[in-house]
């Protein structure tokens, strides 16, 4: 089988998504890359290093600059006449492009794959993460996107990949990039980091959030996260949303800090492969999947805690 | 400008679904159902746009079993105008969806179609998208702000590292996130209101569309169980713990 993947970047670099993807993406056959963009050639080279790549298609045009799901779409459509998957990291950009790549193709798509089970069968959590199906597909084409907490990542360097030009498929004029805004961190992106120090309602407000959760992340190393409740209410952007409807991760250790644990915010984190949980409320459900509980008041614990480490 | 809302009858999101023994999928009989959290933000939009004398009538339209009414009324009492059920038994996948509905869209000629940006069962995230691609519309997916201004519609987008906004031409497809609106409740006239309101019942058949599934679930399990853990006493405890893992030094 011929997999074409499609390599998230920012125009820069080649993000860590893409290479979760790679690992998946062996596990079915051949891995092509797909570069779309304007001026990648620096993002194609990296993706070329990428082990275990034959091959990678660049797509340089500036319809591609911000990669609109309507000028993307029908260039994947095309290269899929030679290719047998389409595969695809669970990002806001695959989320976007995929579908839309999946029905020009007219076949079903399969998200967020946790696992590559044999010839188009796979495993995909259902239900907020509270069941996991085991589905096959019998589409000609496959057209998969890749939960990328779940497959290691590739190795950035060793491969050797042919970089091929391919021509562009053209503005299709019913959609204009905009602007945008990018929250501005240094700490560790959400979706790679070891440790994540995530915050809930509990906090109160965006004060105590700032001067609680994040002295504790630094001295960590670690990400910031947060509840729902705590992006809803203002404390943080919500870029920092953990859960079914925000950001899945599974980083080594996961400190959640005032979340009761609803079953959307233990969707995004329960593959953890450690939590801690500090609430005070000892009946939480967070400690029904926490591996260490301290039972306390955060405001007291948390810069204890803080100071001395 | 009419505005086409489709919305999708799940099990209650506060439920906690049971994985049936035989692993053939999950327990619905006798439990609450509900509409999709993210159609609730669709419908509420819609009104809004219509408050706003954006939009001039207001179609909600939903494919499932009878059942499917319900949530249809729901929406016909927080304000939508008409309903449409397409009724089907079998099970239909976004694909089989958004062909449906792109055949309704033909019919209805919408300015706007809003959906949820994923539905809460499958969670797929896909038929927005996928009804895009088949109308070759424009797509503005997990929108957080819906502006029409003449002949486009500007939509700020949630991305990974923030927002971003895009300007689509109508007519154009936008898929809700849940930071868009809090959707309003149906007061009591209103919901009395809505039994009365044209409420259209069609078949797959009507539309000529072919929704056999692509898919086959060859099982459905629980996730693996987190063993217990343990509850420490204090911080110092806790920074033991965190040594012996290795987090700090």
């Amino acid at each position: 089988m011929k997999t074409l993947v499609w390599v998230e970047h920012d125009g820069a670099v080649v993000k860590d998504a893409t290479l979760a993807t790679v690992t998946a993406a062996s596990q079915m056959g051949d891995v092509h890359l797909l570069v779309a963009g304007q001026g990648v050639g620096a993002v194609a080279e990296q993706a070329a290093k990428i082990a275990g790549v034959g091959k990678v298609h660049v797509a340089d045009d500036a319809a591609y600059a911000h990669a609109l799901a309507e000028n993307v779409a029908p260039l994947v459509a095309e290269l899929m006449g030679h290719h047998d998957a389409f595969v695809v990291p669970s990002t806001s950009t695959g989320k976007n492009i995929a579908p839309r790549v999946a029905a020009l193709l007219d076949v079903m798509q399969i998200s967020d794959i946790l696992s590559v089970e044999g010839d188009n069968t796979f495993t995909r959590p259902i239900y907020a993460g509270n069941a996991i199906a085991t589905v096959k597909s019998s589409d000609a084409k496959l057209v998969v996107t890749v939960r990328g907490t779940a497959f290691a990542k590739a190795a950035t360097e060793g491969g050797s990949a042919t970089i091929e030009a391919v021509g562009s498929t053209g503005e299709k004029g019913v959609s204009t990039f905009v602007s945008s805004e990018i929250a501005a961190s240094e700490r560790p992106e959400l979706t790679s980091a070891k440790i994540i120090v995530s915050g809930g309602r509990a906090l109160q407000n965006a004060e105590n959030f700032t001067s609680i959760i994040e002295p504790l992340a630094d001295k960590l190393g670690a990400g910031v996260g947060a509840s729902r409740a705590a992006v809803d209410a203002g404390y943080v952007p919500n870029d920092y949303q953990v859960g079914q409807t925000g950001k899945i991760v599974a980083p080594e250790v996961y400190i959640a800090v005032g979340i009761s644990g609803a079953i959307q915010h233990l969707a995004g984190m329960k593959d953890s492969k450690v939590i801690i949980a500090i609430n005070k409320d000892e009946d939480a459900p967070i400690f029904q999947v926490a591996d260490i509980g301290l039972v306390g008041d955060l405001f007291k614990l948390v810069p204890e805690l803080t100071e001395k480490l | 400008m009419k505005i086409l809302v489709p919305v999708k009858r799940v099990l209650d999101y506060n439920v906690k679904p049971r994985v049936k023994a035989d692993g053939s999928g999950i327990d619905l009989a006798n439990v609450k159902m509900s509409m999709n959290p993210f159609d609730e933000i669709a419908v509420e939009e819609a009104i809004r746009l219509k408050e706003k004398g954006v939009a001039t009538e207001i179609v909600v339209v939903s494919i499932g079993e009878q059942k499917a009414q319900e949530t249809l009324r729901t929406a016909l009492a927080m304000g939508a105008d008409r309903a449409i059920l397409i009724v089907t038994e079998d099970r239909v996948e976004p694909l089989g969806v958004a062909k449906l509905l792109k055949a309704i869209a033909d019919e209805e000629a919408p300015g706007l179609v809003i959906l949820g940006k994923q539905a809460i069962d499958d969670d797929n995230n896909q038929t927005g998208q996928m009804l895009a691609a088949l109308t070759g519309w424009g797509q503005g997916t997990f929108a957080s702000a819906v502006e029409v201004g003449g002949d486009t519609v500007k939509v700020t987008r949630e991305i990974d590292g923030g927002s971003e906004t895009v300007d689509l031409k109508l007519p154009a497809i936008v898929t809700t996130d849940l930071r868009l609106n809090e959707p309003r409740y149906a007061s009591l006239p209103n919901i009395m209101k809505a039994k009365s309101k044209p409420l259209a019942q069609k078949t797959a058949a009507d539309y000529g569309v072919d929704i056999a599934p692509r898919i086959t679930t060859l099982k459905v399990e629980e996730p693996a169980k987190r063993s217990a853990g343990v509850k420490v006493a204090d911080v110092d405890e806790l920074i033991g713990k965190l040594k012996t893992l290795g987090v700090v030094a």
